[in-house]
């Protein structure tokens, strides 16, 4: 069992890629054999893919603040620095995921380079101290002193008024010189001479466009800078140690502006790349002779180059990592959670693999794997061309219903026109032969205006024909769609959907829908009205309202609570009316942002926003007290949640997190990066099979080890066959001391004689059944935990009812009912409603 | 990584009538061939062997046609009076004809004068029939009898007086050769066995019959009077399957096609309509252009042949079927060569090379994938693309609009492009799956060739025609929405009056019933 740990938040995918260039491990290298790791910055950490598996392998995490910079440390090609926000360098040792030395410089890191030729120092951007927006490339070196945590301190400036991105600056052949671009000033400073040449193009708005520097890159075996503009030039810049006889020769095929830019290792080729989101190879940097790779999905944010210049890769801005060969084909790509610029579509959780399905590419819906932070697949739902190009009005996705068994999707995409909007309604249907999506019928122009809302009626048990679609529109009505069946027995599709019925409210614009539990009854919000309509004949059954403040979500409570109708309100308020009664049970004063049932049991989350934190408060419907609440979630504005259902419900061991039973919780935030609440931390999260095989995966297949390999297949077979074995084996590799003892470096070990007691200790079966002891400790915890709570989490401002059945509320737990009773009778008298005085 | 996305044409469900495979099977007959007769042709009989002569009866002549011929190869007029139903026998060689004058005639198809002649019934005999033995003859008359008679002897066996009116239309069993049905005018369809004394059973159709068929199997029975078609299951005692009201006017024959699958209906009100058998809904429909008082269909559907009221017989033939012999032909040797190993099937150990699939796109999308605007623009103005699929051209001018590149490709333009541009404007503007992007497309157009208004005669003319055609669209929709309106007024005044009328009734209880015929 699961002793009853904090719940944390935590991270678990999407954020920013885009912090710096991805770096290649260096032991791509190996003959033959195309395995190597991929560094990336993500945010706090650093990833580490496997490159043939695309698979995350590892997580470095110890920087405090963004991540600014990754580079190999060049004298071992296993170590890595990263700089970050948080004013320190690290190094790692990123084959084994440990911190071998930090060293804190003091202010923020911008950006990083390390360089062969410099023994002990990298070079670093900072800001300059005491001005604003000025930002000066320093060097600093790196003391050998023992221990962990040190202090850099010696700093020495480079060069002054450089530009934050580490697009920037490049160094030049064997660190000789270093080149830094800004604004429209190129600067190129000459370690051995000490000598500073500055060159400029003309003016900053000319006809033809922008003339700044966006990136710079230097050649790596020739004097040559390459630097990229705003206006889609590249200007190759030679013989730059004159001031006045420099010349460049001018490279035009963007027709935006160039992100980056990097040299093959030869320096034969330059590759460049842009919003276009095309990767274009100039040969022997030459105009004519150039190679394109077309259509990579999104703008290319960074280039960059194997060691071995076999691979490259393009980090783009929506998070993917594309993995290209060195004869530009298109390898692999590493996708998470591809960043899109807005998820209208909300979360949604695929019924039937469990995935968060939301917007990915424009156009696309992905669909997220959050056991392996994986892509499983992207489906195109608009089904054109994406132009990038800024400044166009593109079809996109807005909104996505599945039906329960996730048969049937439904997809609204749209497109702003100046005059009236271009709307589709598409509906998908599940082809299990081929395993994807098909569509069944486009409906053009399903309203007049926006589609606001759209759900399916979620009835598991009933057949198909029971199945409903209503759409929700700005144009004052809903539609109820249905499936019609062909007549005709010889037409190619059997069903299609059509309109069934137009529902209206006083020429109000509809704003959400939502079906019962049951399917029964269809409850449609109309500005600041809430309609219940019966779903079989269509009849308006009552309508509740809480004026002031139109309605913002709507949900029905689900199993013991599906009388009830949880509303929340623009002016703040949380309203839960009775169905059986037609009045309003309570009501609370919360800004609430989402409103979001869990689909198995009854406890609906509830997301607020207020002087800039989210809180989370979790109810049931049936009484107005929260059963949890988590102040200032995170930092970020959270913007959507999701529950995912659990394959198996988890032991949970305090009873203030039951409603973590079932289901988890997930968030996206402003800035995409998907939260959950946990009682596990990230790194526990990442299977250990994963690190595994970035042990295994680190040695080169001999004929050896494929023939040991194929041994021990035999031998897992047999294992099959002896199911104890097997079981046993499982338990060993479960243990963490074992666990830790196998995967930790000899070198970081402490003496075998400190480590056999564990080691034996963990070879023994525990009994199952613990000691009363232990028990009673649970018990004194637990209350100990609800004191803490009573005193934030007192109680509700209007409350009609007080009648709290701590019997539903407990369900299973009739074990500790007594307790409970008691708990709740100790939170009734200390209640005093002050908590909601906050707001 | 993606490829390029061709565009998406879109295609719209036509309006009307859906084409099945119905509609194309049953519009695959030549225009028909329309042959005179002296009166109304009461019955038309395929021979059931081949080559399918067929017998119409039409005032007091019998006329043998020939598949093609249009005239008859044979006639038997030795009638005093109408001569009425001329029925085949099973083996083609014997036909028999009932008569005003009460007497039934049977003639060898060889010969001129009648074999027999049966005297039994005192007023006309409208209807006659041999039985699956072939050595009998059924009969029913206006003496509300109907009897049975025996071919050799040319003897009554046995005469049922079981109808109360007029008995006009029967029917043999084709799998018991002592089973009939008749139908009559007191609304009701009996089925005699030869082996009893009187009627096996009764079935109350409601109007006066005026055709009656047995299916093949014999278990089913289709009743026809009235404006209803009935159809009732025989073997569950005469249970009512379904009731058919597609028809506004008395529907007067029946027929089967050759496969069973369809039954076809022919009615006063000029059509004829097939129906499946299996949903009993209407597949297809005739029009003709007088009432239709007889119908039959030749073996394999080959001939639908429609007698009318106004003595015209309407014969259509099927069409050939065609081949496309030729277009496999051509493409024969490039197939041999690709077929080659197709059927191998790789091995464990093999390594797969797969070849990718070489996509083959359409000019335009060629155009478009390498952002020539203003070429991709000027093929789909091609005449072909044009003229017989303007969809593709206006979706390819969607997407230069969503590209933001619209305005460019049309620029810059001659006198002869802009005249072309705006004809397809002009012409298409009207269409409503158009609409929406030709006026983007005719305003941009005004937009950009407004200063050269005035220099060429021919872009002048194109752009007043475009005026006219919008001009003429507006005053279109707003006489369509005064229609409208006046319908909404006299709906809702509609509306209000039934409400009353409801819940006057609804002491009496009788809502219900109310409901229930307002929802059929």
């Amino acid at each position: 069992m699961v002793a009853p740990a904090a719940l944390r938040v935590v991270r678990c995918g999407g954020g920013t890629l885009h912090g710096a260039r991805a770096v290649f491990s260096a032991d791509s290298k190996q003959v033959g054999l195309r395995r190597g790791y991929l560094l990336c910055a993500s945010g706090d950490f650093v990833k580490m893919y496997s490159v043939s598996t695309e698979e995350t392998l590892r997580l470095l995490g110890g920087h405090g603040d963004l991540v600014t910079g990754i580079q190999l440390n060049p004298h071992n090609h296993m170590q890595l620095y990263s700089s970050s926000l948080d004013g320190s360098i690290k190094l790692w040792d990123f084959m084994d995921g440990i911190t071998i030395k930090t060293f804190t410089v003091g202010s923020k890191l911008l950006a990083l380079y390390a360089l062969a030729s410099s023994e002990d120092s990298v070079f670093v951007v900072i800001p300059k101290s005491g001005e604003r927006d000025t930002f000066q490339l320093i060097s600093v070196k790196l003391t050998k002193a023992p221990g962990q945590d040190l202090e850099a301190k010696e700093l020495s400036v480079v060069l002054d008024g450089v530009d934050a991105s580490p697009k920037r600056i490049a160094f030049g052949r064997e660190g000789e010189y270093v080149a830094s671009v800004k604004d429209v000033n190129l600067q190129v400073y000459f370690f051995k001479q000490k000598q500073l040449n500055r060159f400029s193009v003309s003016g900053a708005k000319t006809k033809s466009g922008n003339n700044q520097f966006t990136c710079v890159a230097c050649h790596p075996t020739e004097d040559c800078i390459a630097t990229g503009h705003a206006d889609g030039k590249i200007r190759l810049w030679r013989n730059f140690y004159h001031k006045k006889e420099y010349t460049f020769s001018t490279l035009h095929w963007h027709h935006d502006t160039v992100m980056d830019l990097a040299f093959s290792v030869e320096g034969t080729n330059l590759l460049s790349g842009g919003v276009e989101s095309v990767l274009v190879l100039w040969r022997n940097q030459s105009d004519r002779q150039k190679d394109f790779l077309p259509r990579l999905g999104s703008p290319i944010e960074y280039i960059s180059m194997a060691s071995d210049g076999t691979l490259c890769c393009t980090v783009h801005t929506d998070n993917r990592i594309t993995i290209i060969n060195s004869n530009l084909r298109f390898s692999r790509s590493i996708q998470g959670l591809i960043k899109s610029a807005d998820v209208k579509t909300g979360l949604v959780v695929d019924p039937r693999t469990k995935a968060l399905v939301l917007n990915g590419e424009p156009g696309h819906l992905q669909f997220y794997c959050l056991q392996s932070d994986q892509q499983l697949f992207s489906l195109d739902i608009v089904q054109r061309q994406y132009i990038h190009q800024a400044g166009l009005n593109q079809a996109d996705l807005v909104k996505v219903a599945f039906s329960a068994q996730g048969k049937w999707l439904a997809t609204v995409e749209e497109r702003e026109e100046v005059t009236d909007p271009e709307l589709q309604l598409k509906l998908w249907f599940y082809d299990e032969e081929t395993q994807s999506f098909k569509l069944n019928t486009r409906i053009n122009m399903p309203h007049e205006d926006h589609i606001t809302d759209m759900c399916f009626r979620d009835m598991d048990e009933l057949e198909d024909d029971s199945l409903i679609l209503v759409t929700a529109g700005r144009d004052c009505v809903f539609k109820v769609w249905v499936m019609v069946e062909d007549t005709d027995p010889e037409a190619q599709q059997s069903v299609s959907w059509s309109c069934d019925f137009v529902g209206s409210y006083h020429n109000y614009q509809a704003t959400n829908c939502c079906f019962s539990e049951d399917g029964s009854l269809l409850a449609v919000s109309f500005e600041e009205t809430v309609t219940v309509w019966d779903s079989i004949t269509w009849d308006l059954k009552c309508t509740f309202c809480h004026p002031p403040g139109k309605i913002r979500n709507i949900c029905f409570g689900r199993l013991t609570c599906s009388k009830y109708l949880i509303g929340a309100t623009d002016y703040g308020f949380l309203c839960c009316w009775n169905l059986l009664s037609c009045a309003l049970e309570w009501s609370a004063h919360l800004n609430v942002l989402i409103l979001q049932p869990d689909p198995l049991s009854e406890h609906i989350a509830a997301v607020s926003w207020l002087s800039k934190e989210s809180s989370l408060f979790v109810f049931k419907p049936n009484e107005p007290r929260p059963i949890y609440i988590q102040r200032n979630l995170c930092r970020e504005k959270i913007q959507l949640a999701a529950f995912v259902p659990r394959d198996e419900p988890e032991m949970i061991g305090s009873e203030k997190y039951l409603w973590l039973r079932r289901s988890q919780l997930f968030f996206l935030t402003d800035t995409q990066e998907l939260m959950t609440l946990s009682t596990k931390s990230l790194e526990e999260r990442l299977t250990p099979s994963s690190k595994q095989l970035a042990v295994e995966e680190s040695l080169p297949v001999t004929p050896f080890s494929l023939l040991l390999g194929k041994h021990r297949r035999q031998q897992s077979q047999g294992d099959i066959d002896l199911g104890k074995v097997l079981v046993r084996n499982k338990h060993e590799q479960d243990s963490p001391a074992v666990k830790e003892l196998l995967h930790t470096p000899a070198h970081v070990l402490p003496s075998a004689s400190f480590l056999c007691p564990i080691f034996i200790n963990s070879l023994l079966i525990s009994k199952e059944n613990k000691s009363a002891e232990e028990v009673a400790d649970e018990v004194e915890m637990e209350s100990e935990k609800t004191e803490d709570d009573s005193d934030e989490e007192r109680d509700v401002t209007e409350m009609e009812q007080e009648d709290t059945s701590p019997t539903e509320l407990l369900g299973e737990m009739t074990c500790k009912l007594s307790k409970s009773q008691e708990k709740e009778l100790r939170k009734i008298r200390k209640m005093d409603y002050s908590w909601i005085s906050a707001f | 990584m993606a490829t390029y996305k061709p565009v998406v044409v879109q295609t719209f469900p036509k309006l009307g009538e859906r084409i099945t495979q119905d509609t194309v099977y049953w519009r695959g007959y030549k225009t028909p061939v329309q042959i005179k007769e002296f009166g109304a042709v009461t019955k038309i009989d395929f021979s059931p062997v081949s080559p399918y002569n067929y017998a119409v009866t039409a005032s007091s002549r019998i006329h043998i046609y020939g598949r093609y011929s249009q005239e008859p190869i044979k006639t038997f007029s030795r009638f005093k009076d109408a001569a009425y139903c001329a029925t085949y026998r099973d083996d083609g060689n014997l036909l028999v004809a009932g008569s005003e004058e009460g007497s039934i005639r049977l003639f060898d198809l060889s010969g001129r004068a009648p074999l027999r002649q049966f005297d039994g019934h005192t007023k006309a005999v409208h209807v006659v029939g041999f039985l699956s033995d072939k050595y009998r003859i059924f009969s029913g008359g206006d003496d509300y009898s109907s009897s049975l008679w025996d071919v050799p002897s040319a003897t009554e066996i046995v005469s049922y007086n079981e109808h109360t009116d007029y008995v006009r239309c029967g029917c043999a069993s084709k799998v018991n050769a002592d089973v009939f049905i008749t139908g009559s005018y007191d609304h009701t369809v009996k089925l005699f066995d030869a082996r009893t004394k009187s009627s096996v059973m009764t079935i109350e159709h409601g109007q006066p019959v005026e055709s009656v068929l047995l299916f093949p199997s014999g278990g089913l029975l289709v009743s026809a009077g009235g404006r209803y078609v009935k159809v009732w299951d025989v073997l569950k005692g005469g249970q009512l399957l379904v009731s058919l009201k597609n028809h506004h006017k008395t529907v007067t024959c029946l027929c089967l096609n050759s496969s069973g699958q369809r039954l076809l209906s022919g009615s006063l009100d000029r059509h004829v309509k097939i129906y499946s058998t299996t949903s009993y809904k209407v597949v297809h429909s005739f029009n003709y252009a007088t009432s239709i008082l007889s119908l039959a269909l030749s073996p394999e559907d080959e001939t639908i042949v429609v007698g009318m009221t106004n003595g015209v017989l309407n014969v259509k033939h099927r069409k050939p079927e065609e081949r496309k012999e030729r277009s496999e032909k051509k493409r024969q040797p490039a197939y041999r060569t690709y077929v080659k190993g197709r059927t191998y099937m790789p091995k464990q150990e093999d390594f797969c090379v797969s070849k990718p699939v070489k996509r083959v796109l359409r000019k335009y999308d060629k155009l478009l994938k390498s952002f020539q605007s203003s070429k991709a623009l000027d093929a789909v103005l091609e005449p072909p693309i044009r003229l017989y699929t303007p969809e593709v051209t206006v979706a390819v001018m969607q997407e230069l609009h969503r590209r933001g590149t619209l305005r460019s490709a049309l620029a810059g333009r001659d006198e002869k492009q802009i005249n072309l541009l705006l004809t397809f404007v002009a012409r298409r503007v009207i269409e409503p799956r158009f609409t929406a992007v030709l006026v983007t497309v005719a305003d941009m157009i005004t937009d950009i060739y407004q200063p050269v208004v005035g220099q060429s005669a021919i872009v002048d003319r194109q752009f007043l025609r475009l005026q006219e055609a919008i001009g003429k669209e507006i005053d279109y929709q707003e006489e369509l929405l005064e229609v409208l309106g006046m319908m909404d007024t006299l709906f809702a005044t509609f509306t209000k009056k039934r409400a009353t009328y409801l819940e006057e009734n609804k002491s009496n209880g009788l809502t219900e019933t109310i409901e229930t015929n307002r929802n059929n």
